[in-house]
């Protein structure tokens, strides 16, 4: 059983003017089997959060620490993050021409468990995960998010999360420009993960549609920068009611 | 009409390696003679030394390519380059005098180095491609420099019969110091492969003319490949002789600290309805990593039916490396299939390491996978799988070294 603890986190990003925090003190526990929904307005520094945990370059940590079953996360690389367990399913998943979908698989396998997977085990897997997720078998020749719809690389994605078993699952913004469709897909994606209570979830999300189908015990919401408000599902209806308004007008 | 578009003029510190974009090169609006207009000659004489200064010379490091200019115009040296053929049955092979009747009947010289090729050789080498004859295996002209030797010349004849079919390797390894002329001609309906690999040894400096002619309906895959050697120059120049030819132009080059790499194209549009496909791909690493690459394409006025497109895509590893990309599209008439160019040139892209490195892949590994990826498609459309094997391999070995040297930092 795992679990990722944050702890005062404070990160900035660099831009022209110099350093401008981001976040501004971010404590959050997620342990295996629960799924938070990270809720708020744009704006608000919820892709920064998945971001640094993932650990991409433009992000500095200026405070407060992340760790994963005690493991200093923040002292690892990208891969060693990813490798402790670590997943961030992307908004905006990046194309890699001329490396196929089933090469990228195979070569993400061996690099977390140590070891190629057995091959006959390992493309049933995949094609598997492949049918559940209505992905088209010819995808895995085709390039790494080359030419995919934006459906696409989030059902990609999610494939990813479903192959690659990680201990924490972070998903920024899955859910946004995919139809009903799709939408249900990827969700039922998510819910096959989790179903086993070996995962814990952080859903980041700005709309409450996707918490129809993948349903959080725990909802945060997310105003400049910290988390401002946290309860159970039932705050994530009030927040279809109400939108974010309320605290905005506070900030 | 003539539209005229061409990369920019403004000198040798042309820097494109910051370039990310297709179409990041500029479109010059400075006027630019016609390819057409540039002077071809047997006659050395009618190319002086070159000073640096000329638009074919501007971008190379003259004092390598010097000893090759024959300054003193008493000829290169034979015997710096040992040649060697195997050939399938279905080839002949011959070593011809300089006086044979065959020789230089595909356009003419275009800079000083190819009239250096040309008024230097003392014996060519013929390989030919029986009329109707299906080559049941690959050609290959092992082309090695002689240890100890100084500059040198070498003359190579492919001639691809009507209705035939051939792939034909050329493969330069050792030392040498060579200006070489390769002709090709292809008759009509023939089918063509043709590879050139400049493998050389550290320290070689080669300046090759290719000079092709493609027959009506005839099909050319023309593929280069520059991995080793100081300084190297190829300068592919192919026309047309009849109506429906087909020209495959393919490149993959991979430059290291302190090499030149350059390849200038000219596809000559002078026969209407024909088509040509230009794709030229280049990776460099290290300090003084130089690549350079000039497509230049003219669709004749007479050339109605004209499809062409050419492409060239540079892959900066390392600071300190540069490429040079210049594509050059004459069109002097409108009624054409189509033209198009597409040049590139950008750094290694960090959101593309940190995708596959979110996935668990280390760095090393990662950026592998990105440069392999750059090349497949490319290597794929070579259709020779030994050559494909082998350059695949030799990727690796250029990786290898830039890889070692990342862990190391």
């Amino acid at each position: 059983m795992s679990t990722l603890q944050i702890r005062d986190l404070h990160v900035s990003v660099e831009t022209k003017e110099g350093a401008k925090p981001i976040l501004t003190g971010v404590d959050l526990t997620i342990a295996a089997g629960e799924t938070h929904a990270i809720m708020g307005p744009n704006g608000s520094g919820k892709s920064t959060l998945a971001y640094s945990l993932a650990g991409h370059p433009k992000y500095q940590i200026t405070s407060g620490s992340v760790t994963l079953d005690g493991e200093d996360v923040l002292a690892m690389t990208v891969d060693e993050r990813a490798r402790a367990g670590m997943f961030l399913a992307m908004q905006y998943p990046v194309e890699v021409p001329g490396v196929s979908v089933s090469n990228f698989l195979r070569t993400a396998k061996t690099a977390l468990d140590g070891q190629a997977p057995p091959l006959r085990h390992w493309v049933k897997d995949v094609k598997s995960a492949m049918e559940r997720l209505r992905i088209d078998p010819a995808f895995a020749e085709r390039n790494v998010n080359e030419g995919f719809s934006g459906g696409e690389k989030k059902r990609h994605e999610i494939l990813q999360m479903e192959l690659l078993k990680p201990k924490i699952a972070i998903l920024d913004e899955t859910d946004s420009g995919l139809d009903v469709d799709a939408l249900r897909i990827v969700s039922e994606g998510v819910n096959r993960v989790s179903a086993d209570g070996d995962v814990g979830v952080m859903l980041i999300t700005h709309y409450t549609r996707i918490l129809r189908y993948v349903k959080p015990d725990f909802v945060h919401v997310f105003v400049a920068g910290r988390i401002a408000e946290e309860g159970g599902p039932e705050l994530a209806e009030r927040l279809e009611a109400e939108g974010y308004d309320r605290f905005l007008a506070t900030t | 009409m003539t539209t005229q578009t061409s990369g920019p003029v403004a000198g040798p510190s042309t820097d494109h390696s910051r370039a990310v974009a297709d179409g990041a090169h500029s479109h010059g609006v400075i006027p630019q003679a016609s390819r057409a207009e540039r002077r071809t000659s047997f006659e050395l004489a009618d190319f002086p030394v070159p000073t640096g200064r000329e638009e074919e010379w501007r971008f190379s490091p003259l004092p390598q390519f010097a000893p090759l200019f024959d300054a003193t115009g008493q000829g290169l040296a034979a015997g710096g380059v040992q040649v060697t053929v195997v050939n399938p049955p279905e080839v002949t092979v011959e070593i011809v005098g300089r006086g044979d009747e065959r020789l230089g009947t595909v356009g003419r010289p275009g800079d000083r180095t190819a009239a250096a090729a040309w008024s230097s050789f003392a014996e060519a080498t013929v390989v030919t491609v029986p009329r109707g004859a299906v080559a049941s295996a690959a050609t290959s002209v092992r082309i090695e420099g002689v240890p100890g030797t100084g500059p040198t010349a070498s003359h190579l004849l492919v001639h691809a019969r009507e209705l035939s079919e051939a792939v034909v390797v050329v493969d330069h390894v050792g030392p040498a110091s060579l200006a070489e002329t390769v002709e090709v001609v292809v008759e009509d309906g023939a089918h063509l492969t043709l590879v050139s690999i400049q493998d050389w040894d550290a320290g070689s400096v080669h300046a090759a003319a290719h000079r092709l002619v493609v027959g009506r309906d005839a099909t050319v895959k023309h593929v280069v490949v520059t991995l080793g050697g100081e300084a190297v120059r190829i300068t592919p120049d192919a026309e047309f002789s009849g109506e429906g030819a087909d020209l495959t132009a393919l490149g993959l080059y991979f430059a290291d600290a302190g090499q030149h790499q350059e390849h200038r194209l000219f596809v000559d549009h002078n026969v209407p309805a024909c088509r040509s496909r230009v794709t030229y791909k280049g990776a460099l690493q290290g300090v003084g990593a130089h690549t350079v690459w000039v497509g230049d394409v003219l669709i004749q006025a007479h050339a109605e039916g004209t499809d062409t497109y050419e492409l060239n895509r540079n892959l900066v590893l390392t600071d300190g490396a540069r490429a040079d990309s210049v594509p050059n599209l004459e069109i002097e008439t409108g009624e054409i299939e189509g033209a198009g160019h597409a040049s590139a040139t950008g750094r290694f892209d960090d959101e593309q390491l940190f995708y596959l490195m979110a996935r668990g892949i280390p760095e090393t590994e990662a950026r592998r996978l990105v440069v392999r990826g750059f090349f497949a498609e490319l290597i794929g459309q070579i259709g020779v799988p030994e050559v494909e094997e082998r350059l695949i391999a030799a990727i690796e070995a250029e990786l290898e070294a830039s890889m070692t040297t990342l862990a190391g930092a």
